[in-house]
């Protein structure tokens, strides 16, 4: 996955030299630009997405002692509006996961998906409980104080924090075995989603948290779950928090790889968000297969939003601007401006790359107010539906052409764009 | 470390020299004082350099094009897929079964790595990742001219078929379960060290469809591990027959044989590369085969929605399939099916960050002194006209002949499959096997992971490994802590 000077990079460079000769070079102030100074915008952006990811969840906290306290359906809806809005920096801060090896090995406490949901809680009788080859996929953990596999029982009389980070996250070696982190929170709180890809989003009464009516048994345990579940999260993003604070460990690797080691991790993080992950398993799978199981928020049908704003953090990285959760802007020297002097058409072309996948990512998301959320997008007979997700597919790749280009301006060319693994030696960058 | 692209240098210009003798496996080296040039990169250009972790074995092949990496992204979404019975509302997803031994590829496929035997048997563990072939002898003069004339693999059980699966879908039977019972030997070597050894015995329980053929024959298999499929792919057929000596015409004890197996997509013979017996000639035909038989997904090449359900498994036949007509008339569409070719062709070697260290460079010699290289061929050079791009013209170091040999009483199957016997195995490709325990927490290894460390799979060769095994048994023991220090490094 090496980026080597392709013909595409060879034609823009053409382009970028007509550009010169047209006089069209942005602000002087941009030739002054430091890499130095680009990377302290790209690590306090990280910083203030990953404070304002942590705000967001302590407000989650907040609502959902609320509803545990008062299981009522405004509480319930209040405990979903909040776990919604939680998603709005997180998901802005995937573009740092690529490339920054100590993000990537983290995300999966918080983020991982798909999940196989009865481990957690129970599901519907069509899900199948018998005669499947992973013991966990309708183990319900709310339900049973105790589990079994291989002879090992696993004691879950008491539901928190560390039952569920150090026991069951990934139990048996299963990725799907999901115990943790924001999809294991949208499950408890929306249920399945069982409308395939027709309308609607999973309808879990809020009489499952109700102890003195509970619906669907272990209403006390199903509680403390949700309380662990949130909890948990917390202490992850602290962690992450603290890893971006002044001498924090993921800014130090950061700074450790050199400049341009630490610009490569940038465009990294950008081009690999893009491409394989959000195009590739994201979206493109789902389109595919039709399948809703796909579906990255699929019990809250909240993908457009989870697609925008994981669209949005790589624009962000780029233009080296963060507008968070209060309204106030964390902005400074970017990679946009470094482009701009260099290479101005470059800098053009991403902007606009950008600005197109927006408005494809923009597109899903009008559509899922009327009711057309990406599930039903990706439905089999919904052929208007699927252009308008194929059409942000093509939006990523294209924009990930354009990220291609900065590479080659920037001379990061042997760099790869996902994981960090070969850039932990900076010389593997340098060299060429 | 050495930048990797002065190394991907040196060998293309080697590559370059080379190209006339690209039909044979390299020359083996008599140099151990350092290491061979792009030994290194066992995978060629498409080794990867990432980190030897737990996702070691997940990444695409270094040199593959960045528009190719949403292909392998959507190939691994569909290999970690985990596929529901029919009728479902995901008419892309179900056709699970009726039998099966997994819902998803990943879940043999333990992140693209190394499959296990069960710690306990049922009710204690559960035997994903590891199952038992099922066949019996020809029974009449048709079914024994097919056999010999390689149109067919195997006589399947007359009732379970050619596998036994463990699963099965809401409402049926499932077709048993695999016993192993296990006693253990121990053998002593030089230095005063010894080695256990366990030898399991098969045999099944609780079978949900009647009683098995009296002469049922049964193979465990576990699950091999994903990496440099498509390089093995890549290995021009007459350089694999080159090696081959069935009659040992030059004395060595060694007899490699080419098997002979079937192909689908031809509708002729062809050698055999992939399985523990070589019964598969390539890499799609590979992937199609489990997908129907483990986990019972028609697709273009196994079009049996049943999958491996036999005529006296009616309940099996007569339950509701998952083929629609945008999936071909399929359960798996011919595009889901290429792009599960192309995510395995491309699942690459880690590169060897190891190879010039002295001990690793000392058992690398006690490997060629012990005679491992016979079968385990060090290097070969791809084909320049391979399927996938990537593979093409690379100079690789799989460790293997892919050749078939006798390994002895000991690891014997007793089930002939083509024209391997019962006694013969493929020579397994050895690279990357020293990430095993870091990729999957465990060291089990062999056709039926009855081997608990390296050292106990080397000293279960038997057969025409015999005099290797004597070897290590009766060297001095810093030789086999070297070797095995080489292995690791692989």
């Amino acid at each position: 996955m090496k980026f080597r000077k392709s013909l595409i990079a060879l034609s823009l460079t053409a382009a970028v030299l007509t550009g010169c000769n047209q006089g069209n070079v942005q602000s002087s102030a941009a030739a002054d630009v430091s890499s130095q100074a680009v990377l302290t915008t790209y690590a306090d952006i990280a910083h203030a997405t990953f404070e304002d990811s942590l705000t967001t969840a302590k407000a989650l906290r907040v609502a959902v002692k609320q509803l545990l306290a008062a299981p009522t359906d405004a509480n319930l809806q209040a405990a979903k509006d909040a776990w919604t809005a939680a998603r709005v920096p997180y998901q802005q801060t995937e573009a740092y996961r690529f490339g920054n090896a100590m993000v990537d090995d983290w995300e999966g406490r918080v983020n991982a998906w798909p999940l196989d949901e009865g481990l957690i809680d129970y599901v519907a009788s069509d899900y199948g409980t018998e005669s499947d080859e992973n013991p966990f996929y309708s183990a319900n953990v709310i339900a049973n104080k105790t589990l079994t596999l291989g002879g090992k029982t696993i004691d879950a009389t008491v539901i928190d924090k560390k039952l569920l980070a150090e026991t069951l996250h990934e139990v048996d070696d299963v990725e799907a075995n999901v115990a943790t982190g924001y999809h294991a929170i949208e499950f408890l709180l929306w249920g399945q989603d069982l409308n395939g890809t027709n309308p609607g989003a999973g309808q879990r009464p809020v009489s499952d948290f109700d102890t003195a009516n509970c619906t669907n048994g272990s209403c006390e345990r199903r509680a403390q779950y949700l309380m662990a579940a949130t909890d948990l999260l917390i202490d992850d993003l602290q962690e992450m928090v603290n890893n971006w604070t002044a001498n924090g460990a993921a800014r130090q690797d950061l700074f450790g790889k050199g400049e341009q080691g630490g610009l490569a991790t940038m465009l990294t993080g950008m081009g690999s968000l893009a491409y394989g992950e959000l195009a590739g398993e994201r979206t493109k799978l789902g389109l595919m297969l039709h399948d809703p199981e796909e579906e990255h928020d699929c019990f809250s049908d909240n993908t457009h939003f989870s697609h925008y704003y994981d669209a949005k953090g790589i624009k962000n990285v780029y233009l080296g601007k963060y507008t968070r959760v209060d309204g106030s802007v964390v902005e400074g020297a970017s990679l946009a401006d470094l482009l701009a002097a260099k290479a101005p058409a470059v800098d053009r072309d991403m902007r606009n790359k950008l600005e197109v996948t927006e408005a494809a990512a923009q597109a899903m998301v009008d559509a899922a107010a009327k009711g057309q959320t990406f599930d039903v997008l990706i439905g089999e007979n919904n052929a208007q539906g699927n252009q308008m997700v194929q059409n942000f597919v093509d939006a990523l790749a294209s924009e990930t052409k354009a990220v291609e280009n900065a590479i080659a301006v920037l001379k990061l060319d042997d760099i790869e764009l996902e994981g960090s693994d070969s850039l932990d030696n900076p010389t593997a960058v340098l060299a060429e | 470390m050495t930048h990797h692209v002065t190394a991907f240098l040196l060998i293309s210009s080697l590559l370059i020299s080379a190209s006339a003798m690209a039909t044979a496996s390299t020359p083996n080296t008599t140099d151990f004082s350092q290491p061979e040039p792009g030994e290194q990169y066992p995978g060629g250009s498409t080794s990867h350099t990432k980190r030897h972790d737990k996702k070691a074995f997940s990444h695409p092949s270094a040199n593959m094009r960045f528009e190719q990496t949403l292909d392998f992204k959507i190939g691994n979404g569909i290999f970690r897929k985990i596929w529901v019975s029919s009728p479902s509302s995901t008419t892309a997803s179900d056709g699970l079964g009726p039998l099966y031994n997994a819902r998803s590829c990943m879940r043999c496929h333990v992140r693209d790595g190394r499959g296990h035997p069960p710690e306990g048997n049922y009710p204690d563990d559960n035997a994903v990742s590891m199952f038992l072939r099922l066949s019996i002898p020809a029974q009449n003069d048709s079914q024994r001219e097919a056999l010999a004339s390689s149109r067919v693999a195997v006589i399947p059980e007359p009732t379970y078929g050619g596998q036994l699966q463990d699963f099965a879908i809401q409402g049926l039977p499932i077709e048993g379960r695999m016993h192993i019972r296990y006693t253990e030997q121990q053998i002593n070597l030089s230095g005063g060290e010894t080695a256990q050894l366990r030898t399991p015995t098969y045999s099944i329980t609780d079978l949900g469809f009647g009683p098995l053929h009296p002469d049922t024959q049964l193979s465990p298999r576990i699950a091999p591990p994903m990496i440099g499929l498509g390089l093995l792919e890549a290995i021009p057929e007459a350089a694999i027959r080159a090696n081959a000596d069935a009659n040992d015409q030059n004395n060595d004890g060694i007899s490699g044989r080419a098997n002979t197996v079937w192909d689908r997509v031809s509708q002729q013979t062809a050698l055999g590369r992939f399985g523990w017996k070589a019964g598969m000639p390539t890499l799609d035909q590979q992937n199609s085969g489990a997908f129907n038989g483990d986990i019972g997904i028609s697709n273009a090449l196994f079009s049996a929605p049943g999958g491996d359900c036999t005529d006296h498994q009616l309940l099996c036949l007569n339950a509701p399939n998952g083929n629609t007509p945008a999936q071909d008339n399929l359960e798996a569409s011919r595009v889901m099916s290429q792009l599960l070719l192309f995510y395995s062709r491309n699942l690459a070697v880690p590169a060897r960050p190891d190879f010039n260290k002295p001990d690793v460079l000392a058992g690398k010699a006690v490997f060629y002194r012990s005679g491992c290289q016979a079968c385990h061929t060090p290097s070969f050079r791809t084909a320049a006209d391979a399927p996938g791009a990537e593979q093409r013209n690379q100079l690789i170091w799989p460790y293997s002949d892919l050749l078939l040999h006798d390994m002895g009483e000991g690891l014997a199957d007793n089930r002939p499959e083509y024209q391997a016997n019962g006694r013969e195995w493929r020579t397994p490709p050895l690279w990357g096997i020293g990430l095993t325990k870091i990729v999957n927490g465990h060291s089990n290894f062999l056709h039926d992971g009855r081997a608990r460390s390296l050292l106990e799979a080397v000293l279960w060769h038997g057969g025409e490994a015999a005099a290797a095994q004597q070897a290590v048994i009766t060297m001095p023991k810093q030789d086999r802590a070297n070797l095995i220090r080489f292995l690791e490094s692989l």
